[in-house]
């Protein structure tokens, strides 16, 4: 009666075996293809390293009227402005300018890269139920999955550095562009739809012309997720070497640091509500024409 | 294309069958099979059977039925949205049906237009831009189809309004612009799926004025769906009514009024104003030997209600139904006039008479 009181499980040797077969045939892959991989990367870290380079080095005036003209023409409004521009002052009075500078500029290749990556993704899988059952389980796995498990073969792959945690960040951060694109694009109005059909659109004029500019406001949510979940993940990737505001709250956490670990946790909240309330005044202000004025 | 005559709208023994497995029942409908016994065997519907056609060019064919009937899906295939099961659609002599994804585009392009229930206008455009869609979609320069937006936009009334979004307009407009998106397109074919259906019915006359204002200058094939009698018969030159998808009476509006091909159509035209239908030939009766004519002439299709307007003041005697040439068909008095506007009798056998006596 054994096995009724015990789970029968493989037994030790073989499990030993196994695991040390799948490690040293990825420990081979690594050693072969390393350099391809890193190489294949390459024009990420250059993206990276010119967006720091850029965030760091132009004085903090600039980058402060830079980041308020974005705020204004995105929102048109006062109040998101005048809150963008005390986070920043506050920011920069505590003496977290440099590293948040370098956080906003990961989080901004991460949020390019994953409209680039994501948006097209979510277009193929809203023309392919097929498609749509493939990745959909795909995608359960990325934003489910504990990021520390599949940092291990990133970071044995690449190394500890930039590239590594950017990659990290985009497979928590894209599902919801990935969804959220496909979701917005299957909802458009099939009358609409049926009207450009009618017309006569190639399949890229209904993309362009019907599909994409309405489903905008879905994306828009999808890209504000990204944002924040992205935001979310800074602390974790700051263990594989990403600089920023993830950095000294891993120091505070190791020393016990408290009023370090709060006011750069604080920091990661200010930006992120400056990311969140842009982009949604800004994906507001796109359905302005859509509300129903008249029955 | 400038001296090229439009050969109109021919749809010849067309079918169609929703399913998984349309094809392999056609061959049991096209032997009899009903669109019941086809859904309790095999779960497939029915949507149209054997459905035969003509439409001349530069007439208005409206299309009548309940809700289910099957008009949404017989429109939907002469510009293709739909496949058919079986069957031809013929516009301009070419069949639809076999036009391959290019040419097909290119039929939608310039040989069809459409106008919807439900207006269908792009959320996220002004009028202008809704308006010269089908041109941009063409390819042609913006400049030029600026242009041609504008003059429809004017000509449907909405000047003044090219930069409002739909949701700015009411129904009414919003429709105008749908209109006008579609007449922007030139094409010979225009497509109206229950397109005044969502108006008030103070705006319908309206819209169904407009419409027939802008025919007797662009003299396009219409057709024209509704399953609202009046409309179909202010509008129809030929009137189609389809039931549980097959046409069970096609004709002018006076055939359907006064020959109703079976209770279904009967029970449809029971409530319609026959003065505004019916014409005076209908109820005349032959000419009596030694008639005079005195004065007034009724012209031949002239609508009860109006022959009442032109002979209401006059004396109470009998007055001449004269044609074209005008040649003495029969004649009317106002007692005629006045019975046939408030009974359905049997006219239709009078008529008949009254023609064969007359020619
Ligand atoms: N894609 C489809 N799959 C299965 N059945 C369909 C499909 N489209 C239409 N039908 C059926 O075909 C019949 C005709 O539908 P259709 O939409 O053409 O009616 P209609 O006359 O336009 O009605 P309404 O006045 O409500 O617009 C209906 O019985 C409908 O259920
Ligand atoms: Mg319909």
């Amino acid at each position: 009666m054994d096995w009724f009181y015990e789970f029968p499980h493989m037994d030790d040797d073989s499990l030993r075996s196994l695991k040390k077969a799948i490690d040293e045939g990825f420990r081979a892959f690594t050693r072969a293809y390393g350099d391809v991989i890193e190489g294949f990367f390459s024009p990420l870290q250059h993206f990276l390293i010119a967006a720091e380079r850029f965030m760091t080095q132009t004085p903090w005036p600039i980058v402060t009227l830079i980041v308020l003209a974005i705020a204004w023409g995105a929102s048109r409004s006062w109040r998101v402005v005048l809150g963008c521009l005390v986070t920043l002052l506050a920011i920069g009075y505590f003496d977290m300018w440099d590293d948040t500078m370098r956080t906003i500029s990961m989080i901004f290749v991460c949020t390019v890269l994953s409209i680039a990556i994501g948006i097209p993704l979510g277009i193929l899988m809203s023309r392919s139920d097929r498609l749509q059952r493939l990745v959909n389980p795909v995608l359960d796995v990325m934003q489910t999955m504990p990021s520390f498990v599949y940092l291990i073969p990133v970071v044995m792959l690449l190394g500890i550095g930039k590239v590594p945690g950017l990659i990290a960040v985009v497979i928590y951060a894209i599902p919801p562009m990935i969804r959220l694109t496909d979701l917005g694009i299957r909802l458009v109005d099939k009358d609409v739809l049926e009207a450009a059909d009618a017309f006569g659109s190639s399949s890229w004029q209904k993309l362009k012309n019907v599909q994409l500019p309405l489903a905008l406001p879905t994306i828009m949510a999808g890209i504000n997720q990204t944002i924040m979940m992205a935001l979310a993940m800074v602390v974790i990737a700051s263990m594989i070497g990403v600089q920023g505001l993830g950095q000294p709250v891993l120091k505070a956490i190791a020393n016990q640091y408290f009023t370090l670990g709060i006011f750069n946790g604080l920091a990661i909240v200010g930006i992120a509500i400056i990311f969140d309330r842009v982009s949604q005044a800004y994906g507001k202000r796109l359905q302005k024409h859509r509300e129903i004025v008249h029955g | 294309m400038a001296d090229h005559h439009f050969g109109g709208i021919k749809i010849r023994h067309l079918y169609k069958i929703f399913g998984p497995n349309a094809q392999a029942h056609v061959d049991a409908v096209q032997k009899g099979l009903t669109k019941a016994e086809l859904n309790e065997r095999h779960g497939h519907v029915l949507g149209l059977s054997d459905i035969n056609i003509e439409i001349p060019s530069g007439r208005i064919q409206v299309i009548m039925g309940l809700s289910g009937s099957g008009k949404s899906t017989l429109i939907r295939h002469i510009n293709r949205l739909i496949d058919p099961t079986a069957g031809e659609v013929l516009v301009d002599g070419v069949d639809v049906v076999k036009m391959n994804e290019l040419e097909l585009r290119a039929f939608r392009r310039h040989q069809t237009a459409m106008v919807f229930q439900k207006f269908a206008l792009l959320p996220h455009r002004n009028v202008l831009d809704n308006t010269l869609y089908g041109l941009e979609v063409q390819g042609l320069e913006r400049s030029k189809a600026v242009d041609v937006a504008m003059r429809w936009i004017e000509r449907v009334g909405l000047k003044g309004f090219e930069s409002k979004y739909p949701n700015q307009l009411s129904g009414g407009m919003q429709q105008r612009v749908g209109l006008a998106r579609a007449l922007a397109n030139d094409a010979p074919v225009l497509l109206m799926d229950e397109a005044y259906s969502a108006l008030d019915p103070l705006i319908r006359m309206d819209m169904q004025t407009v419409l027939l204002d802008l025919q007797k200058e662009i003299r396009k094939t219409i057709v024209f769906i509704t399953h609202d009698l009046d409309e179909a018969l202010r509008l129809g030159d030929q009137i189609a009514i389809l039931r549980d998808g097959e046409v069970i009476q096609q004709g002018t509006s006076q055939d359907i009024v006064l020959r109703p091909a079976d209770d279904y159509v009967a029970n449809f035209v029971k409530e319609v104003n026959r003065g505004r239908v019916v014409h005076v030939e209908a109820v005349m009766a032959p000419p009596r030997a030694g008639f005079s004519p005195n004065g007034t002439a009724i012209p031949a299709g002239t609508t009860i209600e109006e022959a009442i307007r032109m002979i209401a003041n006059g004396p109470d005697n009998d007055v001449a139904v004269v044609s074209v040439e005008g040649k003495q068909l029969g004649m009317v008095n106002l007692r005629q006039l006045a019975g046939a506007m408030v009974n359905s009798g049997s006219f239709a056998s009078q008529n008949e008479r009254a023609l064969t006596e007359a020619l």
